[in-house]
């Protein structure tokens, strides 16, 4: 069996005090190999607890992830991660940080340099090879990031927010980036967002979460990443249905919001 | 209560002192300005130029519009220099520049005594005021005429004289003839007159003591001239101090410090990873690193000579636990501080724990080892120094500590500035090798 299943995932935190808190409730989800998902929902609903479980970093109180037929008990080079920021080692150059994946499987120097350069011209860094990485601005760090994550040929690629501290034009490129990467390498993608436009531009599928217990709340299977790929992602933005999903989202991640607003506030 | 009244007294001595010294402090911050301006002014007369922050409006409060002003620096060294050679008569100054030094050469005074009958008689005292240095004798004079006699007296600079002029007089005290007037002007015991190369003032048995006038500069005992300390520098460069030359002191001292940090070093950060990385080693060594290092390392001195001796093995043990608590807590703090994505980075593209441990936490926390080791190195630093003071036949501090029971000064001083040299080029050493070495660090 392939591709990757989420059966019945719950987590329950105890809190010092005795109480607990449900951070996710039976979420069930079966992604295709190279199925694109954008997960969205609003602040803490589960989804970056979510990604860290998918990941291997947190075992789920209930439930399991399965990947190609087994279950997932820890982190692994078969599911990449993708941070923010702040998780390129500053102390390797461009090509070190790279080339870490291939490095730590002892990969013979040859082969991991050419998987190093073909990634760096993807990523359109070839001139940065031998910089620190606190040397490139923030978009070039990402794509480091992506090309590190990618060098290792991970079967499911995680995005905690990859594009989230970077400004609008550059959100814009990285965008047409990734799906030119998922396109191009076929992998599955699990991306968490804050951005509804993201979510629908990068999502093949997207699932809004709902919070307290945080829960998958609807599903969409939308048209825009294959649109996208290689395309002006402004053009897509411009389709009648990107508008009308977008709406529906906001309104339903907003109604959700209001709700928690109140909830604390009676509280 | 006694006790407060007693520190009450203290401080009321204390602050009596830094009232005297106040005329010189504000002397001192109004030669600052001075310079200032002065300097404002050539600046003005320079071409202006239109640098960034020349450019700003605001610039009171602006904490990147200050900057070390590099000609500030250079003038406040310089007039340490200058201060230093004016108070101490410098060669190295021009003469004007000297504060008024201590009367030297020849001078005469006349005193007259009273007979019991009434009758009076004039002589001289010739006085040669010599530098310290230089031995005198006091000059051949004529007896003269009278009852009274001349006298003659060689007095070093600095120093005063005890004279019993009256003791060659053919009548003295004994005949109750007393001296009643110096150059004229009426004495008793307990009196003082101005001459004028200083004061003759009468003991209260009727003697008369000869102060030369010393000025205001600082006598070569309490505070030597450059010179001298240059030149007693060279002379213990070569022909050594304490049957040990400069260099074997200083290498005593760099010595000792150098293996007691890298021990510290090499038992302390392993220890500090050990806390960063394991609850039950945090948990064994936390009360004992946080005890320990709030225990100045001089504390420890008197119990590690108990035990092991003045020798280098006690030193070293010193100056390893001076070193061990800091690099043990700077590579805890190194660890704790690595940013768990890193570290779920590197799981994720399938690093083991010793993959992790190798690539990812040592180089993460070497910034925060190298802060550690450059303030573990002064502390050694110092440390050593104090120890050596306390005791120790060999080193820097034990040289300044025998120099001073002899009132060396001129080696005293010489050995606090070579101590500082060597502190502020071990911490620029550090730094240079942070800049090497850790060259990503505040850059994560």
């Amino acid at each position: 069996m392939s591709g990757l299943q989420l059966d019945k995932v719950s987590m329950r935190f105890d809190l010092p005090n005795g109480s607990s808190v449900q951070a996710l409730k039976d979420v069930s989800l079966d992604l295709k190999a190279g199925e694109l998902l954008s997960v969205l929902g609003p602040s803490g609903c589960g989804k970056t607890t979510l990604l860290n479980i998918v990941a291997g970093f947190l075992a789920p109180t209930e439930g399991q992830i399965i990947l190609n037929g087994h279950t997932v008990t820890g982190p692994a080079a078969e599911r990449g991660m993708v941070f923010q920021q702040g998780a390129l080692f500053e102390w390797m150059s461009v090509r070190e940080n790279v080339g870490f994946g291939p490095s730590m499987k002892g990969m013979p120097k040859a082969e991991k340099a050419k998987i190093v350069d073909h990634l760096l011209d993807v990523v359109g860094l070839q001139d940065f090879k031998e910089k620190a990485v606190y040397e490139l601005s923030g978009g070039m760090q990402q794509r480091v990031a992506l090309a590190r994550c990618l060098a290792n040929e991970p079967d499911v690629i995680l995005m905690d927010e990859p594009l989230g501290a970077l400004d609008a034009l550059t959100r814009e490129k990285m965008q047409g980036l990734v799906l030119k990467l998922w396109k191009e390498t076929g992998k599955t993608i699990i991306l968490i967002t804050h951005s509804v436009e993201e979510a629908l531009l990068l999502g093949e599928r997207l699932i809004v979460m709902a919070p307290r217990p945080g829960r998958i709340h609807k599903e969409y299977r939308l048209p825009f990443a294959e649109m996208g790929v290689g395309q002006d992602l402004r053009e897509v933005k411009k389709h009648p249905q990107f508008g009308e999903t977008r709406e529906e989202i906001l309104g339903m991640i907003w109604d959700m919001e209001e709700e928690i607003m109140g909830r604390t506030e009676t509280a | 209560m006694e006790l407060l009244g007693n520190l009450g007294a203290e401080l009321w001595a204390v602050l009596q002192t830094l009232f005297a010294a106040a005329p010189y402090i504000i002397g001192y911050i109004l030669l600052i300005l001075l310079m200032m301006v002065i300097w404002s002014g050539i600046k003005r007369l320079l071409t202006p130029k239109h640098d960034y922050s020349s450019l700003k409006t605001v610039t009171f409060g602006d904490e990147s519009a200050v900057t070390s002003n590099t000609v500030a620096s250079v003038v406040s060294v310089v007039l340490i220099f200058v201060l230093w050679g004016a108070f101490t008569g410098s060669k190295l100054l021009p003469g004007f520049l000297h504060v008024p030094g201590p009367f030297t050469g020849d001078a005469s005074f006349t005193y007259t005594i009273t007979t019991p009958d009434g009758r009076t008689d004039d002589a001289t005292v010739a006085v040669i005021v010599h530098p310290a240095t230089v031995e005198t004798a006091a000059p051949e004079i004529e007896p003269g005429d009278g009852i009274a006699k001349n006298d003659s007296t060689a007095i070093g600079a600095y120093r005063s004289q005890l004279l019993r002029v009256d003791r060659n007089d053919d009548m003295g005290r004994d005949e109750e003839t007393f001296i009643t007037a110096v150059n004229g002007e009426p004495i008793a015991p307990g009196d003082e007159v101005r001459v004028d190369f200083g004061t003759v003032a009468m003991s209260d048995k009727g003697t008369l003591n000869i102060i030369p006038a010393t000025g205001i500069q600082m006598e070569p005992i309490w505070l030597p001239a450059p010179e001298a300390v240059w030149v007693r520098m060279t002379e213990i460069a070569t022909a050594g101090y304490r049957n040990s030359t400069l260099a074997e002191h200083l290498g005593y001292s760099l010595f000792r410090v150098i293996v007691g940090f890298l021990l510290g070093a090499l038992v302390g950060i392993p220890l500090g990873y050990a806390m960063g990385l394991s609850n039950w080693f945090r948990g064994w060594f936390d009360p004992i690193v946080e005890f320990m290092r709030p225990v100045p390392p001089l504390a420890l001195i008197p119990l590690v000579i108990i035990w092991a001796g003045i020798g280098e093995v006690g030193k070293i043990i010193l100056l390893f636990l001076a070193a061990l608590w800091i690099m043990a807590i700077a590579a805890r703090s190194g660890v704790s501080g690595v940013r768990i994505s890193k570290v779920h980075a590197a799981y994720s593209l399938g690093a083991s724990k010793w993959q992790i441990m190798r690539h990812v936490i040592i180089p993460n926390s070497l910034p925060e080892i190298f802060t550690g080791a450059r303030v573990a190195m002064g502390v050694c630093w110092g440390t050593v120094v104090a120890a050596e003071l306390v005791a120790a036949e060999k080193g820097a501090g034990m040289m300044i500590m025998v120099a001073s029971k002899f009132q060396s000064t001129d080696i005293v001083l010489m050995g606090i500035i070579l101590i500082g040299i060597i502190g502020f080029s071990i911490d620029m050493l550090m730094r240079w090798a942070e800049r090497i070495l850790v060259p990503w660090k505040g850059k994560g």
